[in-house]
């Protein structure tokens, strides 16, 4: 992590300046943002934003979004009411605020809590949503089989939220988390810290799908012993989209999946890094990813898995694969492994091309035209990855969408 | 039917038909023998429409189109098949779904209205049934982990399907057992009409035991430099392909 005190603060960075100036904030808000201060928005310089220059990229600050008035929340209410589920219970925050008055009544066993407990702010985007967003929402998933549909319904301006969510031992939680609602005048930074207790199994399906000038996304994990994370996000939405995932197991023979498919067109910008920590021994980890690249869009996709001394009979293995589709769409793929551990099974693979003109061919001497025998390879190709999702309600959605995206290209 | 009129082709840059004329009659069942390197798959994909070829001269005409002007998916939906050598791999597609794309596009690109489903599917169950293909196998990924006979059969299937004016099958029997030669050539033969052509391209005289051809072109160096009836294959059979090698040359 580089510091820039020797620069000049950005344009930005004096406007977050100004508007943290103009908040009262408690004393781990004010750390927070001294953090921030000391590290600035990350550069091409910092390993982990070197294809996604923020400091450069982030021009104009947002005016953060207010807290919602009732005209607000009943704008809100309707918004939901067209909006299908995906899952069980609904929570929704509106704004990056909590708005009870929209979720369901949480069954027996669901808790969902203010709290001003933060994590450490280590890192510029997590240190700004600590200093900016009012505490966070912390939800007990139940005993047992649970499923969860957290919607995250944001208008205009600069909008913090952050999530704290256990699945406790032995629990299976279906979670289904969506972004909906932002335009060009949202700027987003959402924090998701997930514990799964041991032997807990968490299959977690991010949908970005609406279109936020920004939308930043941190997700840290931890996983107890025999716990399995199924974790899957599409993106088909947004300008300038980074998700930043950090997840680890500290006791033995842990299963975490991380997958997505990113669907980018026009000039839109995607970034995926993660960082898979195996600290205990039998763990098994797939990261599986797939990039739809249009235009003059890019994407990135940076995965580290690191192994450590203590991690043997790590079983790894990593794919991230795009598709371009135009001459100056680009993809930058970096894989890496770091194994401090002598018996583990790693594997990694990264490749960047276009469609099988092989393919084509035999769906055109069929009588398919161009356009749909690409939609058709383009589909089977992201459907690979939605295959990673085990809901099926929420892997038809998907593939929704997908379908939506294709047929939006074509018109 | 099929009229081509001193065809040239070259790939990056190297010729490979080299002014060829062959008219094959509705009806007619016309096989095209030669040795390996004569042109005959370059002459089947360029019929079909195939990108990378580059035609330096000549015509191809289906009745009054003239193919050459027609994009690959056209030319299909003007009844143009091609049963390929090697079957392309789609992973992730259906063959069902790949069957049912094709069928409607080509349905309307001559304006009728999409097939419905049950309409479709009582199609494709006929199809493979007479073929002996396992409608399991359908729901399948197009040709992803059949075995050389099963893709052959497919393509056959296809073409019962689909129903072309002209079917080009470019050495339909390599790679088969005797059985699944016998199964093809017999979905072949069902779909032998007064209004339809047959291209049946193949180095061996052993498919045209099964298929019966009316007519025999012996192509060697891109051109073609014989036609006879279907003794001119056995004699093939027997004395090899020098004799028409050294007569193109």
């Amino acid at each position: 992590m580089s510091v820039h005190s020797l620069n000049v603060k950005t344009g930005a960075e004096a406007a977050l300046a100004q508007q943290f100036a103009a908040l009262s904030p408690s004393e781990p808000r004010r750390a927070a943002f001294a953090a921030f201060e000391r590290l600035g928005l990350p550069t091409r310089r910092d390993e982990a934003w070197h294809y996604t220059d923020l400091r450069a990229r982030l021009t104009e600050v947002a005016a953060l979004a207010p807290a919602p008035d009732a005209a607000r929340l009943e704008a809100a209410r309707a918004a939901l009411d067209v909006l299908p589920r995906l899952g069980g219970m609904r929570l929704v925050l509106v704004d990056g605020r909590w708005a009870p008055v929209l979720c369901d009544a949480p069954p027996s066993g669901l808790t969902v809590v203010p709290t001003p407990d933060a994590p450490e702010p280590d890192e510029a985007v997590v240190a700004l949503n600590i200093a900016f967003a009012e505490g966070a929402l912390r939800i007990g998933l139940p005993p047992g089989e649970s499923s969860v549909e957290i919607v995250h319904l944001d208008g205009p301006g600069a909008i913090f939220s952050r999530l704290e969510v256990f699945v406790p031992a032995r629990a299976r939680a279906t979670v289904v988390e969506r972004f909906e609602g932002a335009t060009g005048e949202t700027q987003r930074n959402a924090v998701t810290i997930l514990g799964l207790g041991e032997s807990a199994r968490c299959d977690w399906t991010t949908l970005i799908a609406d279109d936020a000038a920004l939308h930043l996304e941190t997700r840290r994990a931890r996983l107890a012993g025999e716990a399995a994370l199924n974790d899957f996000a599409l993106i088909s939405g947004g300008a300038l989209v980074r998700r930043q995932l950090d997840v680890g197991h500290q006791a033995a023979s842990a299963k975490i999946a991380l997958s997505g498919l990113s669907l980018l067109d026009g000039t839109r910008h995607a970034d995926t890094t993660l960082t898979l920590r195996h600290a205990a021994p039998l763990g098994q980890s797939r990261e599986y990813f797939r990039h739809i690249v249009a235009d003059a869009a890019s994407g990135v996709y940076q995965g580290k898995v690191i192994v450590s001394p203590g991690a043997q009979k790590t079983d790894g293995a990593m794919k991230s694969q795009a598709l371009l589709l135009s001459p100056t769409a680009q993809m930058n793929n970096k894989p890496e492994l770091e194994i401090f551990a002598d018996d583990v099974v790693c594997g990694h693979g990264a490749t960047v091309g276009a469609l099988d003109p092989q393919q084509i061919f035999y769906l055109l001497s069929r009588g398919i035209p161009q356009r749909e025998a690409e939609a058709m390879l383009l589909e089977a190709f992201g459907a690979e990855a939605i295959e990673r999702v085990a809901d099926e309600t929420v892997a038809d959605a998907l593939r929704e969408r997908l379908r939506a995206w294709l047929k939006g290209r074509a018109a | 039917m099929l009229n081509v009129k001193n065809l040239s082709v070259s790939i990056h840059g190297q010729p490979i038909l080299d002014g060829l004329n062959l008219t094959v009659k509705a009806g007619e069942v016309a096989a095209i023998m030669g040795p390996n390197g004569s042109g005959k798959s370059t002459l089947s994909y360029v019929i079909a429409g195939k990108p990378e070829y580059e035609v330096t001269g000549g015509e191809v005409w289906l009745d009054g189109e003239n193919l050459l002007e027609l994009a690959p998916d056209e030319r299909a939906a003007k009844g143009v098949f091609l049963a390929f050598q090697y079957p392309v791999e789609i992973p992730g597609v259906a063959t069902m779904t790949f069957l049912k794309a094709a069928l409607n596009a080509q349905r309307r690109a001559r304006g009728e209205a999409d097939l419905t489903t049950p309409d479709f599917m009582r199609a494709v169950r006929g199809a493979a049934a007479s073929l002996k293909v396992d409608p399991d196998m359908l729901k399948r990924p197009v040709n992803v982990g059949f075995s050389g006979g099963e893709k052959k059969r497919v393509e056959i299937l296809q073409m019962a399907l689909l129903q072309p004016r002209l079917c080009v099958l470019d050495e339909t029997d390599s790679g088969l057992d005797i059985d699944a030669l016998r199964i093809v050539s017999e979905g072949v033969n069902a779909l032998r009409d007064a209004g339809r052509a047959f291209l049946v391209i193949t180095h061996y005289q052993r498919l045209l035991d099964h298929i019966k051809p009316d007519v025999v072109h012996v192509m060697s160096k891109g051109r073609i430099v014989k036609t006879g009836g279907p003794e001119l294959a056995l004699e093939l059979e027997k004395n090899g392909y020098r004799d028409y090698s050294e007569a193109a040359a």
